[in-house]
């Protein structure tokens, strides 16, 4: 009782210690960076379909918001396992996620406009898929950099935490990029955003689990202590 | 002091240990399905029956045909699925014979025609037209048929007639995509249904159209029989047609009903009109890596202006 009791309201993971830490890092890295190994793959073989330009745009999207919804699981997985060695791999899941995400955006900014700012200015203001796009990778760069150890010193951790929240309105603003592009007959983008619905719920369930778990300990402390006095 | 709490967890909620204890083949699962490259290596068909025709160079554009392999594997042709190398994949779903065409309507003669004979009643020409996406991107391809309106005259349109109504094969056998979606959520009603004024349908740029490159249509691009209105985004172009029905009154298309917003009835290529969430002034055509500009009735505007005139554009998208 007592162990699940810190595990959960502890706001540091447990430490994964040397070894496993190395394994289990350097799996992350194999699988964040196969998907573009299979995107190599099929360039090399030429399958990158007749208009590989779409294809690579939508390709590291997907993978942008994968990685994304990855990172977004941890926390919730220490909610439904108890375990907590993957937190600690938040931080490398984010930056890979901020990865993918430049080169997504790299990808219609080089290639598929070739450098036509005015169009792409145009398209920023009025297509409000773009808009939140954009603004959905301008605020993980903040997170990005606040990300080192250093930082989160320097910041304190509850700001750096108010400021880590940004994640959950990252997550909101890439689901309305996919729901606001997608063309009907497509279904995938409900896919995603129900997940993200799914693991953005967990968080508030568990939140309010812990609020009336305080209350209770608060009550149950005030009850004792009143008990006590009188006698 | 002993201090009663609720428990942590309910014992509903905990993990099956059966499963806990597979995770890692779950999660090994899950990523090899991710990572699976999806509608893996979609190949051009083998080569199809031939189809003679004779080049009609007055209604044909100088631009370079798109390569067979790219017109034949990245389509859009939602009826087999949404990603554009699904109607290649489960191309061989769909069985183009036996095929009838019904015609009835508003029209003095209606009839059910066989397709071997409907493609017979009339001489072949390949006509080279670009192909415009609503998607903003474009192909340059050799079709195979004869002007529809040949056909419409010979069926006599009554005076009534003032709109032609193209309905797609419905039968989710042969076209997978047709099978109800998860709560609905395709937001997409079949049969595909297209429609076109009568005398847009009378134009003689719009073609009945059974082959395309020599040989007959593969089945990924609407065999047995399509109908190209080339001044018009892909979609107004029916394909896999089983009725044709003159009408007085405009028919409500799959797309219309769909997205209301987005795709209008007419549905001409124009640049200066974009779709509601991305611009239609450039294109990028298949096999070239800059944008081109859009043209007006994607360069038919001399030939199809003039059905148009008074007509603004903007409102009748």
């Amino acid at each position: 009782m007592l162990t699940t009791e810190n595990r959960l309201l502890s706001p540091r993971p447990r430490r994964v210690t040397g070894q496993n830490r190395l394994v289990l890092k350097s799996i992350v890295w194999i699988l964040c960076l196969l998907p573009l190994v299979v995107l190599a793959y099929r360039a090399a073989t030429g399958n990158l379909t007749a208009n590989p330009i779409s294809f690579l745009t939508n390709w590291l999207g997907q993978w942008t918001f994968r990685l994304l919804l990855t990172t977004l699981a941890l926390t919730p997985l220490r909610v439904l396992l108890g375990t907590s060695w993957q937190l600690s791999l938040r931080r490398l899941l984010g930056l890979f996620t901020l990865f993918y995400a430049c080169l997504h955006f790299s990808v219609w900014i080089l290639v598929d406009h070739f450098f036509n700012w005015d169009q792409m200015v145009l398209d920023i203001v009025k297509r409000r898929y773009i808009t939140v796009g954009m603004l959905a990778l301008a605020l993980l760069v903040p997170l990005a950099v606040t990300s080192t150890k250093g930082m989160v010193k320097r910041l304190g951790g509850v700001n750096w935490r108010r400021l880590h929240r940004l994640v959950y309105v990252i997550g909101m603003l890439a689901a309305l990029h996919f729901l606001w592009l997608a063309k009907k007959g497509r279904t995938d983008q409900y896919l995603y955003a129900a997940i993200l619905a799914m693991l953005l719920g967990i968080r508030v369930l568990d939140a309010v689990r812990r609020i009336l778990r305080r209350r209770q300990l608060a009550h149950a402390a005030g009850t004792s202590a009143l008990v006590r006095g009188s006698s | 002091m002993l201090i009663k709490l609720p428990p942590m967890f309910k014992p509903s909620e905990i993990t099956d240990p059966k499963l806990y204890f597979n995770r890692r083949e779950f999660m090994a699962g899950a990523a090899a399905f991710a990572l699976w490259p999806r509608g893996t290596q979609a190949a051009a068909p083998p080569p199809g029956q031939p189809l003679k025709a004779v080049r009609n160079e007055a209604f044909s554009i100088k631009d370079q045909v798109t390569k067979f392999e790219s017109a034949t594997t990245y389509n859009n042709f939602y009826e087999f699925g949404t990603d554009k190398e699904d109607p290649a994949n489960l191309a061989h779903t769909l069985r183009p014979r036996p095929w009838t065409v019904q015609v009835d309507g508003l029209v003095a003669k209606p009839k059910t025609y066989d397709v071997d004979e409907l493609l017979k009643l009339f001489p072949f020409e390949e006509r080279v037209y670009p192909l415009r996406c609503v998607e903003g991107w474009s192909m340059v391809i050799p079709w195979i048929g004869f002007p529809l309106a040949s056909f419409l005259k010979r069926v006599e349109p009554t005076d009534q007639a003032k709109f032609v109504e193209f309905t797609t094969l419905l039968d989710p056998e042969q076209f997978p995509a047709q099978k109800p979606s998860l709560f609905g959520l395709s937001g997409i009603e079949w049969p595909y249904i297209e429609g076109l004024r009568l005398d847009e349908a009378m134009h003689p740029l719009t073609l009945l159209t059974f082959g395309m490159y020599g040989q007959v249509l593969p089945n990924q691009n609407g065999a047995p029989a399509r109908v190209v209105v080339p001044w018009k985004y892909g979609f107004k172009s029916a394909k896999s047609i089983v009725r044709i029905r003159l009408v007085s009154k405009e028919p409500m298309t799959t797309w219309e009903k769909a997205a209301p917003n987005e795709y209008g009835f007419y549905s001409n290529v124009n640049p200066e009109v974009d779709h509601p969430r991305w611009s239609q002034a450039t294109e990028r055509r298949i096999g070239e890596f800059m944008r081109r500009k859009t043209l007006k009735f994607n360069g038919f505007a001399d030939q199809v202006a003039s059905l148009y005139t008074g007509m603004d554009l903007r409102k009748y998208y």
